[in-house]
Parts: structure tokens; sequence; C-alpha cells
């Protein structure tokens, strides 16, 4: 279907153009432009998959369904706006001599490759190549951390690379498990066991055993990238030390990816255990890498790992809200991912301009934006305040659904959300407070910095907080459907 | 006891062979002589896929061969001496663990790799499926190796030896995974390896050496 190529065929062949073209004078242009075609693509996809159903293509090796179209249409907007964000950020960085022009080329190639990585992993039905782009997405990604070649962002790197190749191993353990399984039910030969449709539709057949040993490989590889504690230690890293553009996408969409992963496997596991154990497991991941990333918050001085920390705290909270299962907990969860991807990435935006004009990451560096530059200032207040929950904000509405089915469901898990969540805000309220209002020397900004995406995405996360438009929430119930389990 | 006919026995032989080339793997510290290791450990996997395809009559086992024998075999170690050379890392320093004491855990990993197999044995229906404790126990070697060694390029033959275990997995209990997978993990290592080597010249260029405790600084900043 011509949709499907357009999407994953705009990335590649913008990897391949940028490979050549990437460190001319258009090459920022060529990086939006590309992000665009394939943001067009989705969208068309997304028209398809809504009229017709869910669809599959070329020898069912691909699958579209609501469940994976929203979190293609996702991404390839965000994907868009970074594009957009990233030409005057990386100008800048340029002109600060920080990236040379052989390092840009290989940073828009990288980029666009890392789009495709995502998509094809996203729309994949075979989970063999969900895993090879799972591991293509981190290896795209490894020279990105190391753009600027100090020794931080070297280390961070390498734990990258090293971290990630090891979790993802284990996920590759899995899906040989889950392959072995399969083949004694779907035949030999191998031609459709690995295919996520079929294995769904006989997955109360799979043999147990087998499955279980299975999902704790497969939720330890796919838990490592989407960075759920205890096997976050490559994330803060990782996120802080790349170019800004870059942790934008990796917190904002890269997480998604890897917690999509875990929920297919999920629902097969589900259907074939017939137990609660899998769900109570993410359960589990979930709250302890809310707890821990909340407490982790308060020790940050860097304003970029005081967000990828963040991060792990909202993919806690997605994991915990999948984990309980269930039609409300699997619609808060997919909102939550929606509206934690566009508020990430705003503060990301944000961050990287707020670094780049004061000249450290460090927070006791960075005081009173509001006087320096009013719209970073203010987008760095509004989206803290979004990521914090607080209504009318998008993030609220989901995760006062989340908070609520918690109680109801699993009334000792609540108290706990709520602690950590207050925790998470204290701290992060009280760093961004100063850093907006606080006193300082430095003189305002001739002219405003363009930051048009970031309020793009807030005003989108505002939007889904007051009302969820009756075509987006049937989207979204179907969804949760397909993912919540009985 | 019946004796099993010779190709089977030479399959064992094969796994038996893979194993104590991971325990050879862990006890050695010249990283040269564990560039070597990691060729035989390739070759050897490349005998078994060989031995399965010709026993079992599946075509695309000998694709998978052919792609152990050029990736794992020649084009990988190729690297990895060539990358040696230019950056003149020969020796490891001392590994966190000394050689007995690894040699030790070694051996309660390989004990609890059979255990974790028990079950999946039990129920693979391939005539290689003893191969799959051995293959678990590779992994983990692998694994044992990555932790305790300090130098980037034995973390990386770490990593090859643990693809190999995982693939030598895929081989014992179910023939292999389909060949578009196959294609697609065969093309990550080869990209994971050329990342590593642009990767390495540019922690020598910063650091001038690849040892790793250079790379220890982003501890939490208090």
């Amino acid at each position: 279907m011509i949709e499907l190529s357009l999407l994953l065929g705009f990335p590649a062949a913008g990897a391949l153009v940028a490979a050549f073209f990437g460190a001319g004078r258009r090459g920022p242009e060529l990086n939006a432009l590309c992000s665009l075609a394939t943001l067009l693509a989705a969208c068309a996809l997304t028209v398809r998959v809504i009229g017709h159903g869910q669809v599959l293509l070329a020898h069912e090796q691909f699958f579209v369904d609501p469940f994976n179209v929203f979190l293609v249409a996702l991404t390839a907007f965000v994907g868009f706006t970074t594009a957009l964000f990233s030409r005057p950020y990386m100008r800048t960085e340029v002109v600060h001599g920080r990236v040379t022009a052989g390092r840009l080329r290989l940073y828009h190639a990288m980029y666009q490759l890392f789009m495709l990585t995502m998509l094809l992993a996203l729309t994949t039905n075979n989970m063999g190549l969900l895993w090879v782009a799972m591991e293509a997405a981190t290896l795209s990604t490894v020279l990105l951390v190391t753009l600027y070649r100090t020794p931080q962002s070297l280390e961070a790197g390498w734990k990258y690379f090293i971290l990630c190749g090891v979790g993802i191993a284990q996920a590759l353990f899995g899906t040989i498990l889950l392959y072995f399984a399969a083949e004694r039910v779907l035949g030999a030969e191998g031609v459709t066991a690995l295919l996520w449709t079929h294995l769904d539709a006989v997955k109360g057949e799979l043999e147990p055993a087998v499955i279980a040993l299975a999902f704790v490989f497969l939720l330890v590889g796919y838990g490592t990238k989407a960075g759920l504690v205890p096997l976050h230690s490559w994330l803060p890293d990782a996120h802080a030390e790349g170019p800004t553009p870059i942790s934008a996408v990796l917190s904002g969409l890269l997480l998604n990816v890897a917690i999509y992963a875990v929920v297919r496997c999920k629902v097969l596991v589900e259907g074939s255990l017939h137990s609660p154990v899998p769900g109570r497991m993410l359960m589990g991941f979930g709250l302890l890498s809310l707890v821990a990333a909340a407490f982790f918050l308060w020790r940050q001085r860097d304003i970029k790992r005081l967000f990828a920390y963040s991060s792990i705290e909202h993919m806690g909270i997605i994991t915990f809200a999948f984990g309980l299962g269930g039609p409300v907990a699997s619609f808060a969860a997919l909102l939550h991912m929606t509206v934690h991807s566009l508020t990430k990435s705003a503060i990301f935006f944000v961050v990287g301009h707020a670094a780049q004009k004061c000249g450290t990451p460090l927070m006791d560096g960075i005081r009173g934006l509001v006087t320096v530059s009013p719209t970073i200032g203010w987008g760095l207040m509004l989206g803290a305040l979004a990521i914090l929950g607080l209504p009318p904000f998008g993030v609220f509405a989901s995760e006062f659904l989340i908070v609520t089915t918690a109680m109801r469901d699993e009334p000792w898990t609540a108290p706990i959300l709520l602690v950590a969540l207050g925790i998470a805000f204290a701290a992060i309220f009280g760093r961004v407070q100063p850093m907006v209002f606080g006193e300082t020397s430095a003189r305002r900004l001739p002219h405003a910095p363009a930051l048009l995406p970031v309020f793009v995405h807030l005003a989108i996360v505002l939007v889904l907080g007051l009302y969820v438009p009756p075509y987006l929430a049937d989207w979204y119930r179907a969804a949760a459907r397909l993912v919540g389990g009985p | 006891m019946l004796t099993a006919p010779l190709d089977l026995q030479l399959l064992n032989a094969c796994a038996a062979l893979l194993l104590l080339l991971s325990f050879a793997m862990l006890s050695q510290r010249r990283i040269v002589s564990l560039v070597n290791l990691l060729i035989v450990q390739g070759a050897v996997l490349t005998c078994a896929t060989l031995l399965l395809a010709w026993r079992t009559g599946q075509s695309h086992l000998y694709v998978s061969a052919a792609l152990t024998l050029g990736l794992k075999v020649v084009f990988l170690p190729w690297l990895l001496h060539r990358l040696i050379r230019r950056l003149e890392v020969y020796w490891d320093t001392e590994p966190l663990l000394n050689v007995s004491g690894t040699m030790l855990v070694g051996i309660l990993t390989v004990v609890f790799a059979f255990a974790l197999a028990q079950p999946i044995t039990q129920l693979a229906a391939t005539t290689m499926r003893s191969g799959i404790g051995i293959a678990i126990a590779v992994v983990l070697l692998a694994f044992l190796m990555m932790i305790t060694r300090r130098k980037a390029m034995s973390q990386v033959v770490g990593f090859l030896s643990m693809e190999n275990g995982l693939f030598f997995g895929a081989m014992s209990a179910t023939y292999g995974m389909p060949m578009v997978v196959e294609l697609g993990i065969a093309l990550d290592v080869l990209v994971a390896v050329l990342v590593l080597g642009v990767f390495f010249f540019q922690i020598r260029e910063q650091f001038d050496s690849l040892d790793l405790h250079h790379l220890e600084s982003l501890r939490e900043r208090q």
C-alpha cells in the first residue's frame, strides 16, 4: 500500500540524501522537509486505518491497527516539530563551534535513519523484525549521543551502547523462545510463527512454561530500552549528553516505542498464561521506576538530567497503567503516552534554548529566564506545570484516570502513586521556579527565540486535558480494547 | 545405551567445544588471542550449522552458515585485528575478579543455565535439544566476561560471543529463525561493530587509551 511505502520511504531516502548533502547550507531544511513528508504519509495512513480498520500488508509482514497507528502519527508529528526546532538550534551550535559541518551531515543522516527505525518497529508485524528495528534504533543514536565528542558524551554513548546492547540481547533470547513456542502450534518452516497477528490468534495454545520464561527475557530486554528501574542507568546520561533535539526524540519517542514492544508482548503472554502475573510484573516495574525516579530527581544539578529522570518517572506511570489492564487504565496509559511525548519534547526544546543562552546546563547557572527572554521563561514554566500534572493540562487527565482506577482495582498502590507524584512535584517545581523567576544580572535578549513548536505542543496537551474530541476518544478506546486484556 | 549416529555425535562435540571456548575466553587476557578464540568459536558455529543443515535438509541453514562464516569468521575478526593494530591495545588489565574466581563463578553459571533450560529442553522436538542449555551457558558466560573486563575491546568480544550463543540457541531450539529476521540480526551485528570502530577512535582521541576506567566520571553529581 502506497501510504506505508511512503511512510518508510521518505526517511530512508532522507537518510541517503542527508548522507551526501546534509552538511550543506540547506541541510537543516532538507531534514525538516523529509520529516514533513513523513508526517503527511503518516496522516494519510491514519485516515486510511480510521476509515477501513486494521490492515495487513506485504505478505502480512506489516500490520497497522488503531494501537500502533496512533503511535505512528505521534512519532511522525514530534519528529517533524523536532526537526523544525533543530534547524536554528544546530545552526547556533555550528556558530558556537561545538559541531563541525561533517558532524552536521552525520547528525542529519542519523536523524532520518532513527525515524525510519522507529516507524519500522511500530508498523512491523514480525516480532523478529521488531527486535531488529529496536536494535537499529539504538545503533543509529549512539553516534548522535557522542556528537560533541566531550569525555562525558563518549562515556554516555559507551554506556548506552553496551547496556542497551546487552539488554536487547535478552529480548532476542525472549524472541527465540517465543518462536520456539509458536512453532509447535503454527507449524514448522517458520513462515508465520513470528507474525504477531498469527501469534495473537493462537495465544491460548502456546506452551505456558516457555512463554513465561520468554516474557521475563522480553520484559527485561525491552524494559532496558524503556528505562525501567533498575535497568535505567544509561538513560539519564544518554538523554543529557547528546544534542538537545536528540534528547527530545529519545525521551519523547524512543521510550514510547520500547513501551509499545513491551505491551505487544504482554498481550500475547496474558492470553497464553491466563493469569494476572504479567500485569503484576508490569505494575511492579512501573511502581519501582516511579518511586526511584521521584527520589533521584532531588539529586540532579543538570537540567537535562532532571528531565531525563522525569521521563523514567513517566515511563513508570505508563507501565503501571498497562499493568493494571482493563479498558480505562489502558485508555489512560495511551493518553499519557501522547501527552508525555508532546510535553517532554516541548520541555527539551525550551531547555535547549535556556542552556544555550546561559552557556551552562547546570541549574545553578540558569536564573531569571523570564527577564532574559519571556518566551523561554514562560515556555519552561508552562511545560514544567504540564508535566507535573497540574490541571487543566492533559497529563492531569491521564494521571487522574490512572490513580482513580488504581484506587478501585488495587487500592494499596494509590498512596504510593500519590506520594511519589508529590515528591516529584516538589523536586521539579522547586528547581524550575528560581530558574524562571530568580534574580539575574543578564540583559534581555534582543529578539525572541523561535519556539513555536513548544507552544503548539503545549496547546495540544492543554486541549487534550480539557476535551478529548469524540473521534480521538473512539480511537483511544479501540486501541485500549486491543491491549487492555480481559 | 544406544550409540548416536556419527553426525549427531559431531554436533554434540561442536556444542561442547563452544562451551569450552567460552571458558577459554573468560581466562584469556591477551586481546589478540581473545579475537582468535572468537574466530574459532565462529568456525565451530559454522560447522555445527552445516552439520545441522545436512542432517535436517533445511536449506536456509546453509545460508545462515554462509552468513556466519563470512561475518563472524572472516570480516569482523579482520576488522577487530585491524583496530587492535591501529589502536595498539594488546593486553587487558587485571580483571575485576581474578581468573580462578571468574572460573568458579563460570561453573556456577553453567549449572544455572542448564537448570534454566530444563523446561525448554523437555519440550523441544529438534535433534539438537541438548544444545539449548549450552547456548544459555555461552550467553551467560559472555555476559560474565563483559562484567569483569575493563578494556572496551574485551567487552566487544564478549558482546559478539553473546551473539554467537544466541544464534546457537535459536539453531538448537528451532533450527534457526526465519530468514528475514536472521538477515536483520546479521545486519545489526555488522553495523554495531562498525559503529564501535568509529567510537573507539573517538574514545582514543579523547583519552589516549581504551581503558574504561576513564569512563567513570558520570556518576550522580552531588
